[in-house]
C-alpha cells in the first residue's frame, strides 16, 4: 500500500510542477492544489501505514498494533491551512482578472520591467 | 511559566479588539500603544531570562516532548525585542502615511496577526508549530501586500504568494520526512536524537528541504526573485514592515535549525552556506547598484545583507554566530529606517525615482540627518551599529581562515556604500531637476519624523553601547553553539 501511495505522491508532484509551469494563472492554481495534496499525502505516509488499527489507546488494543495518530493530526491541520491558501489565491486571481482582464502569466512583467 | 505565551496572546487580543473598535480614531491609539505594550513585555521577558535562565512553557498540560513547547532563549528574546521596536515605528508611520483607500483598522488587524505569527515563530520549540505560525504570518502578509488592489500590487502579490506557497510545501514535506525518520518534532528532542546520528546522508534529505524552504523566506541567492518583484508594489508602510521583519524570520529559523539539530554534516553544510552567502551578497549588491528607484535599491539591498547573516552561520564559531545575530538585529532597525526615509522622500516629492528628485538637503536638513544615520549604519560606518556587526563577522572570518568569504564581505561593503551614497547624492545633494521644479514640495508634519527618529536613535545607541550588545549576542551565540542547556531545560525542566 505504501508503495502505491508513494508512487501517487510522485505523480501528484509531477503533475503539480507541470501545471505550475503553465502560462494560465488558473492552471497555476491547480498546480498549487496538486502540490499541496501531494505534500499532505507525504506527511500522512511519513509514519508508515498500519492498516486496520485504531489510532487511539482504547484500553484493549496493545500498543504494538496502534497507528501513529500524530501524522493524521498534522495532516488535518495542513489540509485546513492548504484550503485557506487556495481560497485566498482564487480570490486574488479573480480580483486580478477583474483589474487587468488577463489570465496570462506572461503579462506579469510590469513590476520587473521599469527601472 | 504562563507569561511565555503572552507574546502570542497580546497581538491576538489586540487583533480581536480591532474587530470590536472599528473607528479610525480608536485605532490610532490601539496600534501604537499595543505595539508599545508588546515592546515593554519583550523587555521584561529579556530581564526575566537573565535571572531565571531559559524559559519554557508546555502547552496543554502535557510533558515535553509530547506537548507543544514554547521556549524563550536569548536569541528569541532579542528578536522579540527588536521586532517589537520596529512594530512601534511602523504603527506610528502608518497613521501618517497610509493612503485613504487602506482603512487604518483593517491595516492594524493584519498588522497584529502578522505580529502574532512572527512572535509565535520566534518562541516555538516545535517544528510543526513553527509551520503553523509561518502560515499565520504568510496569510497576513498576503493580505497586506495586496491591500489597495492596484494593478502592480496584485501582480507583485501573485509572485510573492506563488514562491512563498512553494516554500511552505517544501517545509511541510521536510517536516513530514523528518518525523518519519526520528519520530519526533520537538526541536530539543530532535537535537538529542540527532546529536549522535551517523547517517548524515539520510538526514540531509530533510535538511535540504528545510534549507530551500527557509531560503525562499529569507531570500538567499538562487531563491530571492519574489522579493524584488513584489516589495516595491505595496504602500511604503507595508513595505517597511515586511523589509524589517519577514526575511529575518527566515534567517532566524535557519540559525535555529542549523545550530540546534542539523549539525551532522558540518563540512558540507558550512561550505554550502558560505558559497550561498557570498553569492547572495554580491548579486544583491550589484543589482541594487543598477537601479534608480529607492524602493528597488533598498529591496535588492535586503538580499545583499541577508548574505552577511548566512555568512556568520556558515563560519560557525561563537563569534561568527554572535556577529550574525548582531547583524540581524542591526539590519532590522537600519533597513526599516531606510525604507521609512524613502517613504518620506516620496511624500515630499511625490515620486520614488531618484532622477526626478533632488535638493532635499537644503529643503529639509532634518530628514537628511535622519536618513544618513540608517544609511551609514547599513554601509558599516563607525560608530553606528552596522560597523560593529560587520567587524565581528569579518574578525570571525579571518580567525577561522575563511579568507574568500571575508574578502567578498569587505568588497560588498563598498557596493553598499555606493548604493547609499547614490541615494544621498541624487535625493539630497544634487539640485532639483528643472522639469520637476515647478511642483511644490509637500511640507512634513513633526509627527512624520517620529518613527524614523526612533529607529535612528536605536541605531546610534546600538553603536554607542556596542559592548553591551556584544556581550548579550555572545551569550546568545554560546547558547546556540552549545545546546545542552537548551535541551535539558526543555526536556527535563531542569534549571541550571
Amino acid at each position: 500500500m505504501e508503495v502505491i501511495l508513494a508512487i501517487l505522491v510522485g505523480v501528484l508532484y509531477t503533475a503539480g510542477v507541470y501545471m505550475l509551469l503553465r502560462r494560465s494563472i488558473l492552471k497555476f492554481i491547480i498546480g498549487i492544489i496538486f502540490m499541496s495534496n501531494a505534500t499532505n499525502l507525504l506527511v500522512f505516509l511519513s509514519a508508515g501505514l498500519i492498516p486496520g488499527s485504531p489510532a487511539f489507546v482504547d484500553g484493549t488494543t496493545t500498543t504494538a498494533h496502534l497507528a501513529d495518530p500524530l501524522p493524521q493530526a498534522l495532516v488535518l491541520t495542513a489540509i485546513v491551512i492548504g484550503l485557506g491558501m487556495v481560497v485566498f489565491i482564487l480570490a486574488l486571481k479573480y480580483k486580478f482578472f477583474e483589474v487587468t482582464g488577463t489570465d496570462d502569466l506572461d503579462q506579469l512583467k510590469q513590476t520587473d520591467s521599469q527601472k | 511559566m504562563t507569561i511565555v505565551a503572552l507574546p502570542i496572546l497580546i497581538p491576538f487580543a489586540l487583533a480581536i479588539s480591532l474587530l470590536v473598535f472599528r473607528t479610525t480614531k480608536v485605532c490610532r491609539w490601539v496600534g501604537p500603544l499595543g505595539s508599545f505594550a508588546i515592546f515593554m513585555f519583550s523587555i521584561s521577558l529579556f530581564f526575566r531570562l537573565k535571572t531565571d535562565g531559559i524559559l519554557t512553557l508546555n502547552m496543554g498540560g502535557w510533558d515535553a516532548p509530547f506537548a507543544i513547547v514554547l521556549v524563550v532563549d536569548y536569541l528569541s528574546a532579542l528578536m522579540l525585542m527588536v521586532s517589537s521596536l520596529i512594530l512601534i515605528a511602523v504603527s506610528l508611520f502608518a497613521i501618517r502615511f497610509l493612503p485613504d483607500d487602506i482603512p487604518l483598522p483593517r491595516f492594524y488587524f493584519f498588522f497584529f496577526t502578522l505580529t502574532m505569527g512572527m512572535n509565535g515563530a520566534f518562541i516555538t520549540g516545535d517544528v510543526f508549530n513553527l509551520y503553523v505560525w509561518f502560515e499565520v504570518m504568510l496569510i497576513s502578509s498576503f493580505v497586506l501586500i495586496t491591500m489597495g488592489k492596484k494593478k502592480e500590487q496584485l501582480e507583485g502579490g501573485i509572485k510573492y504568494l506563488a514562491l512563498n506557497l512553494l516554500g511552505s510545501f517544501l517545509f511541510l514535506a521536510g517536516l513530514g520526512l523528518l518525523y518519519g525518520k526520528t519520530g519526533t518534532l520537538n526541536m530539543a528532542h530532535l537535537a538529542e536524537i540527532l546529536k549522535n546520528d551517523n547517517q548524515a546522508t539520510l538526514m540531509n534529505t530533510s535538511a535540504i528541504l528545510f534549507f530551500v524552504a527557509f531560503g525562499i523566506k529569507a531570500a538567499v541567492f538562487p531563491l530571492f526573485f519574489w522579493l524584488p518583484a513584489s516589495y516595491h508594489t505595496p504602500n511604503i508602510a507595508i513595505t517597511s514592515l515586511f523589509a524589517g521583519l519577514l526575511t529575518k524570520v527566515g534567517v532566524y529559523t535557519l540559525i535555529r535549525f542549523f545550530t540546534l539539530f542539523f549539525v551532522h554534516d558540518q563540512h558540507f553544510w558550512h561550505n554550502l552556506l558560505l558559497i550561498i552567502a557570498g553569492l547572495t551578497m554580491v548579486t544583491g549588491g550589484m543589482a541594487a547598484a543598477s537601479y534608480y528607484e529607492t524602493r528597488r535599491i533598498l529591496s535588492y539591498h535586503i538580499i545583499s545583507q541577508i548574505g552577511y547573516m548566512i555568512m556568520g552561520l556558515g563560519i560557525f564559531t561563537p563569534l561568527a554566530i554572535a556577529g550574525a545575530v548582531f547583524f540581524t538585529l542591526h539590519n532590522m532597525i537600519a533597513k526599516t529606517g531606510a525604507f521609512l526615509a524613502s517613504g518620506m522622500i516620496a511624500k515630499i516629492k511625490g515620486t520614488y525615482h531618484l532622477k526626478e528628485v533632488g535638493g532635499l538637503y537644503k529643503q529639509n536638513p532634518l530628514l537628511a540627518v535622519l536618513f544618513i544615520v540608517p544609511a551609514f549604519a547599513l554601509a558599516g560606518v563607525p560608530p553606528l551599529s552596522g560597523f560593529f556587526a560587520k567587524f565581528m563577522l569579518i574578525k570571525a572570518g579571518i580567525e577561522s581562515g575563511s579568507y574568500i568569504i571575508t574578502t567578498v564581505a569587505l568588497l560588498t561593503g563598498l557596493l553598499t556604500l555606493y548604493s547609499m551614497i547614490k541615494i544621498w547624492n541624487e535625493a539630497f545633494l544634487k539640485k532639483q531637476p528643472e522639469n520637476q521644479a515647478n511642483q511644490k514640495p509637500i511640507k512634513l508634519n513633526w509627527a512624520d519624523y517620529v518613527p524614523l527618529a526612533i529607529l535612528a536613535t536605536a541605531s546610534v545607541l546600538m553603536g554607542i553601547f556596542a559592548a553591551t550588545v556584544f556581550t548579550v549576542t555572545m551569550e546568545a551565540a554560546n547558547q546556540l553553539i552549545e545546546p545542552t542547556n537548551y535541551i535539558d531545560t526543555v526536556l527535563r525542566n531542569k534549571t541550571p
